[in-house]
């Protein structure tokens, strides 16, 4: 039971990413991976400030601001550069792995010992218990700041623009700035995942990022599965339901664990899991047409 | 309103493939003149479009609206004066959203779009009062995503949708030509209704003879990057409708 409790934690530090993925993949329609790097960005920069011992509510803008430039780069060189989603991506998370490991000094730094999050308190005490409160709560807020922004009429914008951008130009709307802005937006939210894991699991590890944009995509598509199957319009519904993909991806992760797969093979269970639910998804889509 | 004066477009210059879209054009649109423009495929009547709507810049010669010099001015922010309807149904609204939420980033084309809700409930009774005026019941629907409508309802909600900000100049780039003729003759009735109704200047670009014929007050025909003919309202109410077919003969 422990184990599994631990897997909805890693689920919902992963929501930050899966929100992000679902704001650069879903509503901007862009395959940005700078996600990898801004993971570790986050993270580095958390566990840099913990060490310090500055409070995690000074730390959260900072990684916040840390992500949105990371993204803001990449929405840069796609928009105004004119070089593919894909690339500028891979072009910035590849520079962020000098950046991180440049900050860290070094490949791994520990947190532990700082009081950060999780670090308990008189209300609520460190505990795998008192962990899952905070996270549920944290991740609540984080959504309905999200689900709030789609919904106002600047939302409606970023909607759109990744709709139908010859509408969006054709209303008044700078739709390279826009792009940059839910790029920055989407890497703001992935440095939040990286910011709540460092802490959770107590260090950074300068290799924490690898891969890791496949997990937000399967969460993604996992919610968006249960989106389309139910043809959801609700924007704070949406929400729920890419949150709960990052919670049940990582169960499925820690069910193929638990029957005895070799952890060595879990980024290729991971990639094979993504896979299926795809290949699934659409075969069954198109059958539906 | 629009002035073009010596404008032209060239695509690829100095390259093996060049093309000379528009060359040297002087055209003048008129406040609440409604203008169809024709021209076979390569004339350079979309082009003369895209010059107007910001899409594309001139190669040389300046354009202005009223007094404002325009020339190089983006798209997105020719938004002012200019609303759209697309070729392509599916360009002019967004599919995944309400009709209510498309309606609702028509309304904010010339003002910015803040972080504040504003399809409210009163938004809502607008926007279901206008869209009552189409008559195809699509008011009782607003919450349904726009990607659920056919292709002529979408066109005349695009329409529609452009009468929700302050508007001084429609374009129309081909609007009914991915449409049946009863959609389409429905589109084009509205089309004609909005501009008149709100004192619009328009500008059609089109293939179908028979609206070039009934609608607008103004033919233009293009050919080789050139204005070949150019007819008042005097001189196109005395048109029948052979002459404009003679003229692709």
């Amino acid at each position: 039971m422990e184990f599994y409790l631990a897997a909805v934690l890693q689920g919902l530090c992963f929501c930050g990413i899966a929100a992000g993925i679902y704001i650069s993949m879903k509503i901007f329609n862009i395959p940005d991976i700078t996600t990898d790097g801004s993971y570790t960005l986050g993270a580095v920069v958390t566990a840099i400030m913990l060490s310090h011992e500055i409070s995690w509510y000074f730390i959260l803008p900072v990684v916040l601001l840390a992500g949105a430039l990371a993204g803001s780069i990449t929405g840069f060189i796609h928009t105004k550069l004119k070089i593919s989603a894909l690339l500028s991506g891979i072009l910035v998370m590849t520079a962020l792995y000098s950046v991180n490991l440049k900050l860290m000094g070094r490949s791994n730094l520990p947190s532990l010992n700082y009081i950060g999050l999780f670090s308990g308190s008189s209300l609520i005490p460190s505990s795998t218990g008192g962990s899952l409160t905070i996270l549920v709560a944290f991740i609540v807020i984080l959504g309905l700041i999200i689900g709030y922004v789609l919904i106002t009429d600047f939302g409606l914008a970023m909607r759109a623009t990744g709709n139908s951008e010859s509408m969006i130009r054709a209303l008044g709307i700078n739709s390279d700035r826009m792009k940059i802005i839910g790029l920055a937006m989407a890497n703001a939210l992935t440095a939040v995942s990286g910011f709540l894991m460092a802490q959770l699991q107590g260090f950074t590890d300068i290799n924490m990022g690898i891969g890791i944009v496949i997990v937000g995509l399967g969460s993604v598509i996992i919610g968006d599965t249960a989106i389309r199957r139910f043809h959801i319009t609700l924007v704070w519904l949406s929400l729920l339901l890419v949150f709960s993909g990052a919670v049940i991806f990582q169960l499925v992760l820690a069910f193929t664990l638990s029957i005895g797969v070799d952890p060595n093979l879990l980024k290729l269970v991971t990639a094979v899991f993504v896979l299926l639910i795809v290949a699934l998804t659409q075969l069954s889509f198109k059958r539906n047409d | 309103m629009i002035k073009l004066t010596s404008v032209g477009k060239d695509f690829n210059k100095g390259k093996a493939n060049h093309v000379q879209a528009l060359s040297d054009i002087n055209f003048e649109v008129n406040e609440k003149q409604f203008v169809v423009i024709l021209g076979a495929n390569g004339s350079g009547k979309s082009t003369l479009l895209n010059l107007i709507s910001g899409n594309l810049f001139p190669s040389s010669g300046t354009i202005y609206f009223d007094n404002t010099e325009v020339t190089r001015l983006p798209d997105f922010q020719r938004s002012r004066w200019i609303a759209r309807v697309f070729q392509n149904p599916l360009s002019g609204t967004a599919p995944d959203l309400t009709i209510l939420d498309n309606f609702r980033l028509a309304a904010l084309r010339s003002k910015s779009k803040k972080l504040s809700i504003g399809a409210t409930d009163s938004f809502k009774k607008l926007v279901q009062e206008k869209i009552s005026t189409l008559g195809m019941g699509l008011e009782d629907k607003v919450y349904q995503p726009v990607g659920s409508l056919s292709g002529g309802q979408r066109q005349a909600v695009t329409l529609l949708m452009s009468t929700m900000d302050e508007t001084r100049i429609l374009l129309l780039d081909e609007p009914t030509a991915a449409l049946d003729p009863r959609s389409a003759a429905l589109v084009m009735q509205t089309a004609n209704r909005i501009i008149s109704e709100n004192n619009l200047t328009a500008v059609m670009v089109t293939h179908n003879l028979k609206d070039a014929y009934n609608y607008g007050n103004r033919v233009v025909q293009l050919a080789e990057g050139k204005i070949i003919r150019d007819l008042n309202t005097e001189e196109k109410a005395a048109l029948n409708e052979a002459d404009l077919f003679h003229w692709f003969t």
